[in-house]
C-alpha cells in the first residue's frame, strides 16, 4: 500500500539548478533557458540522503496548503536526518501557521523557528534573528514555510542571497487548483512569477496539493495532477509529487504520492 | 458549478462581485484584509472600482456616495475599523441608503487583539452610531454562508433601502472550506430615488439625513420604524438543530454555533436532550421561536465570544419563563465543546 512512498519523493532534476546562480547575479527576473518540458519523473532509484536538498522552501498562492505540507515534509525529513529545523516565514496569515504544530514537531525533535508574535494578539510582521541561523548553519536540514503570494514572499528576499550562494535548495511551488484565483495553469504561472520576483529565488519544482478540504476525492487530486503537468510544460519544472490526506493517498493510482496528516482545529467541524 | 476552496474573507469578496457589487472601499485591518486583497486583484479585471481609502471614515463616506447613485457598494473592516465607520453608517441609515458593511470581528475593546470575537453584537444590532436606526445583521457560520449571506445582505439592503451588516468573526474570515459560489446575478431593484441625473425630465432627487423641521424628522423616524416592523415580520432567519425534543436549548451564532453543535452531539450521546437555535439574522432577532421554545425546555444557554451580549435578547425574547445562563470566552479565545457540554450538563442537572 505504500505506493509512492515518500522516501522516493525527492528527485534528481535537470537544468534549473544552473539558473539559480544566474538569477542571483542579475537580481531580477529569472532567465530561463528555452527547453523542452521536463518529463514527469519515473520512480527514481536514488537513496534518500542524497536527494533531499539542504533547504526546502514551500511557496505558492495564499491558502494553497503550504503550511500543512511543510509540517508533514519536515516530519518525513526527520525520519532520515538527525537535525531538522522548520521555519515559519509567514508574516501574512495571522491565524493558521506552523506554530499550531510546534508542540508536535518539538516532541519529534524537530526544531521550530516562528515569528515571535505568531498566534498572539500582536499583529507585527517581524521575523526572528534565528532565521539567519536556519539559512546559514549548514549542518541542519531546513524546511521553510513562506507566506502566500508575492506579498508573503517578500519576507524571503533578505535570506535569498544565502540560499542562492549555498545552492543546495528546492524551491517548491505548491499548487492547489481548487483555489478560485489559480484554477488554470496560466493563472498559477502568473502567481509563480510574482513570487519569484518578490522572494528572489526561482522555483525548481512543482507539487500538486490540489484539495477541497474534507470534500477532496481521488478525482480532485488527479485533475490537479493533470493541471500540474500543463503548468510543468509551461514553465519547464518537474512535478515532484502529489500530496493527499493519508486515507485518500492509498487510493490514488498515481506515482509519487505523499501521504499527509492534516492539522485541524476543534471548531473546524463538518 | 464546481466547488472551490476558499477563505471566508475571499468568499465574501467573490460573492459580492457576483451579486453585482462593482465598488469596494476599505482600509486594511487583520483579520479581514483578504477581502480587500481579493477585491484589489479582481475589481480592475472586471471594470470595477477598488479603492484603499486613507481611513475607514473616508471609505464609509465613499460608500454613501456610490449608494446615492443607486449602485451596489460595500466596505469591510474589523472591530476597531467598524467603530470608526459608525458615523457614516448612521448617515446611511438616516438617508435610507442600501449598502453592505462587513465586520470580521476581533477582540476588544480598544485596539484589542487580532483573534476572533463576537463582542460587537451590541454595536451591530442596537444601532452602533447615533440616532434611532437598525441595520439588518446577518451572521454566517460557514464559508458557504459567508458567500450566500453576502448576496442575501445586498438583496435585503436594496429591498428595504437600509444598510446591511455581515457580522462574521476572525475564524470565519480566516478558515478555508469548500464553497459553491452563487451564480452571477443582475440586480433589478428599481431605485427611482437614486441620483442618476434628471435628464431634464423629473424633479431632482435629494439624498440627505438633515431635517431642519423637527416635525418632519419625527415623521421620518416613525416611517422608518414602520419599515423595521415589516422587516421583523418577514425577514427572520434561524436554524433549529435537534430542537424538537430538547430539554436544554443552546442559543449561539457564527463560530459559537459550530462549537455548540459538537457539544450537543456529545450531550445526546450521554442521554441529555440538548438542542440549538442558531440566529442567522441577529437583527431581526428570532424572538418568536425562542419564546415558543421557552414553553418546552428547562432553560437556555447563550454561547458567545463576548461577556454576554446576545444573552440580553434571549432573555427579552423568552420573557423570564426559564433560566438563561452564559457560556463564553473572550479576548480572542473560543469556547471548547467540553466547556459548552459542561454548561449543558449543569443546566440539565439543575446546578444553575
Amino acid at each position: 500500500m505504500q505506493r509512492g512512498c515518500p522516501r522516493k519523493l525527492p528527485v534528481s532534476r535537470s537544468p534549473e539548478r544552473a539558473n539559480a546562480a544566474a538569477f542571483a547575479s542579475e537580481g531580477g527576473e529569472p532567465h530561463r533557458q528555452e527547453q523542452a518540458p521536463a518529463p514527469i519523473k519515473q520512480s527514481p532509484k536514488e537513496a534518500v540522503d542524497t536527494t533531499f536538498k539542504r533547504v526546502t522552501l514551500f511557496a505558492g498562492h495564499y491558502g494553497s496548503g503550504k503550511t500543512n505540507l511543510a509540517v508533514n515534509y519536515a516530519i518525513e525529513l526527520k525520519k532520515t536526518h538527525d537535525r531538522v529545523v522548520i521555519a515559519d516565514l509567514d508574516i501574512v496569515n495571522p491565524y493558521f501557521r506552523t506554530k499550531d504544530s510546534s508542540e508536535l514537531l518539538n516532541s519529534m525533535g524537530i526544531e521550530t523557528v516562528s515569528p515571535e508574535f505568531a498566534n498572539s494578539n500582536v499583529d507585527l510582521p517581524a521575523l526572528p534573528s534565528e532565521l539567519y541561523g536556519v539559512v546559514q548553519n549548514r549542518h541542519r536540514y531546513a524546511v521553510l514555510d513562506i507566506g502566500g503570494d508575492d506579498r508573503g514572499a517578500y519576507a524571503l528576499g533578505r535570506f535569498a542571497p544565502y540560499i542562492l550562494e549555498e545552492n543546495d535548495f528546492e524551491m517548491i511551488y505548491v499548487a492547489n487548483f481548487c483555489r478560485p484565483l489559480t484554477q488554470s495553469p496560466e493563472e498559477a504561472l502568473e502567481v509563480m512569477r510574482e513570487i519569484e520576483t518578490a522572494g528572489g529565488i526561482p522555483f525548481t519544482a512543482i507539487v500538486n496539493n490540489s484539495n477541497l478540504a474534507h470534500l477532496t476525492t481521488a478525482e480532485t487530486v488527479l485533475d490537479g495532477y493533470e493541471k500540474c503537468r500543463e503548468l510543468s510544460s509551461l514553465c519547464g519544472l518537474p512535478v515532484l509529487f502529489s500530496s493527499a490526506e493519508r486515507s485518500l493517498a492509498g487510493q490514488l493510482s498515481l506515482e509519487n504520492v505523499f501521504p499527509i496528516d492534516i492539522q485541524k482545529k476543534y471548531y473546524e467541524l463538518y | 458549478m464546481a466547488k472551490v476552496l476558499m477563505k471566508g474573507n475571499e468568499a465574501i469578496a467573490e460573492a459580492a462581485i457576483r451579486a453585482g457589487c462593482r465598488h469596494y472601499f476599505g482600509y486594511p485591518i487583520t483579520p479581514q484584509t483578504e477581502v480587500a486583497a481579493y477585491m484589489a486583484k479582481r475589481m480592475p479585471k472586471i471594470g470595477g472600482t477598488f479603492l484603499q481609502a486613507e481611513s475607514e471614515i473616508s471609505a464609509i463616506n465613499m460608500v454613501y456616495g456610490v449608494s446615492s447613485a443607486g449602485l451596489r457598494v460595500m466596505t469591510s473592516s474589523s472591530s476597531p475599523g467598524v467603530s470608526l465607520k459608525q458615523e457614516g453608517i448612521s448617515y446611511l441609515a438616516g438617508s435610507d441608503l442600501p449598502a453592505l458593511i462587513v465586520n470580521v470581528q476581533r477582540g476588544g475593546p480598544g485596539l484589542g487583539g487580532i483573534q476572533p470575537s463576537q463582542s460587537d453584537y451590541f454595536q451591530a444590532t442596537k444601532g452602533g452610531g447615533h440616532g434611532d436606526y437598525h441595520l439588518t445583521v446577518l451572521a454566517p457560520a460557514s464559508v458557504q454562508e459567508m458567500a450566500d449571506l453576502t448576496v442575501k445582505a445586498f438583496d435585503l439592503a436594496d429591498k428595504y433601502r437600509m444598510p446591511a451588516m455581515l457580522l462574521a468573526d476572525g475564524t470565519m474570515g480566516q478558515m478555508m472550506e469548500p464553497v459553491e459560489l452563487p451564480e452571477d446575478c443582475v440586480h433589478t431593484v428599481e431605485k427611482p430615488w437614486a441620483l442618476t441625473g434628471t435628464q431634464g425630465k423629473r424633479e431632482h432627487n435629494i439624498i440627505n439625513s438633515l431635517y431642519l423641521v423637527p416635525e418632519q424628522l419625527e415623521q421620518k423616524n416613525l416611517e422608518r420604524y414602520e419599515k423595521y416592523k415589516t422587516v421583523e415580520q418577514n425577514e427572520v432567519i434561524c436554524e433549529e438543530y435537534m430542537l424538537d425534543d430538547a430539554d436544554v436549548c443552546v442559543v449561539a451564532f457564527g463560530i459559537a454555533a459550530r462549537v455548540s453543535k459538537n457539544a450537543i452531539t456529545a450531550a445526546r450521546a450521554k442521554g441529555i436532550k440538548a438542542g440549538l437555535i442558531r440566529p442567522v439574522t441577529l437583527w431581526p432577532f428570532p424572538s418568536e421561536i425562542i419564546k415558543k421554545t421557552a414553553d418546552k425546555v428547562n432553560g437556555f444557554i447563550s454561547v458567545e465570544l463576548s461577556m454576554g451580549q446576545m444573552i440580553e435578547d434571549v432573555k427579552l425574547a423568552e420573557e423570564c419563563k426559564k433560566p438563561v445562563t452564559l457560556c463564553s470566552r473572550v479576548g480572542g479565545m473560543i469556547p471548547t465543546p467540553e466547556q459548552v457540554l459542561k454548561a449543558i450538563e449543569d443546566m440539565e442537572g439543575g446546578k444553575i
